[in-house]
């Protein structure tokens, strides 16, 4: 390029830069608008937590104006709308622990195994037909199993054992555990996916067979997936509802004995809100207290998640 | 020297370690029974139960106290419109929230605190949405038990799926096609509408429709908020009626959906109600799985097709 020629929008040394580069030009501005906008988006899922803690605490605080927490932690009986009315969390907390602990019993092996063997043992066809048929499993509607608790596996289960109520917890808990094994075996499989080829390579030049090396390679080595994937699988358990409503009965019940019926947190609110109950009476609030009881649990499982994932995670 | 009694020795091991090896997979193949078996009988037995009962009357009839008379037009039609505000109000908001934590968040504590309570909000029951919903939606903001309360509790609850699916879709792109884009001279935002949103579209799809699969099914949000199960009419159509709706007075009207109407007809105690709940049940897990069928596909063709 020849220095005598000159550019065609040469300015005298000194004076402000062209319109089009000024920061004010209008591109900048639309720039910055729509980077607002995305950003109140991002933020708005902050807003939602925010809500969700402050209408919980706000109506349980004027629950516990009432009922003292000593009461609600320690009182046996759970009767909110009766005359004499005696509000012991402990009777619903049990129903979900005992439904819950069912649920795992049937979705953390079955699960795990099924983890193990899709990832370790299967061939690539029997991977891409397994893996999609799972995400179906767990996209049936709870409603849809609460039914088939209550209507099939129900009347089977009382052929076995001819005493079981039509309503109780084991089979509730057995169909949740159905439910939930999709939940554990996806994310176990992706946690045992992604330890290093090598690692395997290793144990199979030792000599190990594919089964030791799943169990004491491959297993150890993907441990703090495994580990959140199995949190996940018991927040869920916590947290279901409509398979319990149906399927469990409705009557608080102290107990932790599966073949009883029991209410759990989410039925209770669920048969709550079926009612009619006044907006601001303590039967309304009885249900925030019992939601913000379930959002600790669900809380405090996820934030063990999270530690376990850092505690635990293997960097490769 | 190996003898041959040691030879004989190894191979019984590892005879015996393939014996296990063979078990495991048995185990296995055995465990993914378990969940193929349930599905099959569960499915088999709803149609064996529903499928008698779905004909045109069971669509176009609103639920009746006679059983045999009882129909789920209130319901589709809610189902419909409940997601059409659901869709409306979470794909814009997530597929936003998704592309800014992708390519215009900063390092900071601030996205820090944005992606943690993402994933926390993921593991959050859908009963606590709906308790969520009662509070603010219903009475708070006074919504009421509406369609427009009910559509933007799922909203929120399927938030964190869209909101995954496209961080995914757009991780996909390769790092070259923003760095193009860049050195042409294009602003993030150009970037953004002329190459990632209409590349990650497909993924996003993918997400939008497992999100709506899964509100489609959801029973517990709804009827904490306190949906009536008996709905015996439409919610009014825009300029008909005596006064006219207005264009948007739908939004505000009571309503029931396909999961409630199901959940109202298994806790009754007569069979025949027993087998309506069976045909509903058959029509909602036959939509939900068309709709994962769809984004598996979906997602398939993807991967089979984009090759960066």
């Amino acid at each position: 390029m020849s220095a005598t020629l000159s550019p065609p929008h040469s300015m005298p040394v000194g004076s402000h830069v062209s319109d089009r580069l000024s920061r004010k030009a209008s591109r900048h501005v639309k720039e910055r608008i729509i980077e607002a906008l995305l950003f109140s988006a991002a933020a708005f899922s902050v807003f939602v937590t925010g809500a969700i803690v402050y209408v919980l605490v706000k109506e349980s605080w004027v629950f516990f104006e009432t009922v003292p927490l000593s009461d609600f932690l320690f009182d046996t009986q759970w009767t909110p709308l009766f005359d004499d009315a005696h509000y012991g969390i402990m009777v619903l907390l049990s129903g979900t622990l005992t439904s819950s602990g069912v649920a795992l019993l049937v979705a953390i092996p079955l699960g795990t195994i099924i983890a193990l063997y899709l990832s370790e043992f299967a061939g690539f066809k029997v991977r891409e037909i397994a893996k999609p048929f799972l995400e179906l499993l767990g996209g049936v509607p709870t409603i849809v199993y609460g039914y088939f608790a209550l209507t099939m596996i129900t009347p089977l289960l009382q052929k076995i054992y001819p005493d079981l109520p039509g309503f109780n917890l084991l089979s509730a808990g057995l169909v949740m555990g159905i439910m939930i094994i999709p939940y554990v075996a996806s994310l176990s499989e992706d946690a045992m996916r992604a330890v290093p080829m090598a690692l395997r390579e290793g144990s199979y030049a030792m000599g190990a067979t594919r089964l030791q090396t799943a169990l004491w390679v491959v297993t150890p080595a993907a441990t703090s997936g495994i580990a959140s994937a199995y949190i996940l699988g018991i927040s869920r358990a916590v947290g279901e509802t409509m398979i319990l409503a149906v399927a469990a009965g409705m009557q608080p019940n102290l107990t932790f004995n599966p073949t009883e019926p029991g209410a759990t947190i989410t039925s209770y609110i669920v048969q709550v809100a079926l009612g009619d109950l006044p907006h601001g009476s303590i039967g309304y609030q009885t249900i925030f207290a019992a939601g913000l009881t379930l959002l600790l649990m669900t809380l405090a499982f996820n934030l063990l998640g999270y530690w376990l994932r850092k505690r635990f995670r293997e960097v490769y | 020297m190996m003898t041959a009694a040691d030879l004989a020795a190894i191979r019984a091991i590892i005879t015996r370690a393939k014996r296990w090896d063979l078990f495991f997979s048995l185990l296995g193949i055995l465990s993914l029974m378990v969940g193929v078996l349930t599905f099959t009988v569960l499915f088999v037995d709803m149609a064996i139960q529903g499928v008698p009962r779905l004909n045109l009357d069971f669509f176009t009839s609103f639920p009746s106290r006679k059983a045999a008379n009882a129909g789920i037009l209130s319901a589709w039609v809610g189902t419909v419109l409940v997601m059409l505000l659901t869709a409306l109000a979470a794909v814009p908001l997530g597929v936003a929230a998704g592309v800014y934590l992708e390519e215009y968040a900063p390092k900071n504590w601030m996205t820090d605190i944005i992606e943690i309570n993402i994933s926390n909000l993921a593991g959050i029951p859908s009963i606590v949405y709906g308790l969520l919903a009662l509070g603010l939606f219903v009475y708070y903001f006074g919504f009421g038990q509406s369609i427009l309360s009910a559509g933007l509790t799922l909203a929120l609850l399927i938030l964190p799926v869209i909101i995954v699916a496209t961080r995914e879709a757009i991780r996909a792109i390769p790092q070259s096609i923003h760095e193009g884009s860049y050195a042409c001279g294009a602003t993030t935002w150009q970037t953004v509408s002329d190459h990632i949103l209409p590349y990650s579209s497909a993924g996003i799809l993918t997400g939008v429709i497992i999100g709506m699969a899964r509100a489609i099914g959801e029973t517990a949000p709804i009827i904490t908020i306190g949906a009536l199960t008996f709905i015996a009419f439409l919610p009014p159509a825009p300029f008909t009626g005596e006064p006219p709706a207005g264009l948007f007075d739908w939004i505000f009207a009571p309503f029931t959906v396909m999961p409630i109407q199901m959940f109202n007809w298994t806790s009754r105690p007569e069979a025949a109600f027993a087998i309506n709940a069976a045909a509903a049940g058959f029509v909602l897990v036959f939509m939900t799985l068309a709709m994962n069928g769809l984004a598996i596909y979906v997602r398939y063709r993807l991967r089979k097709n984009i090759k960066w």
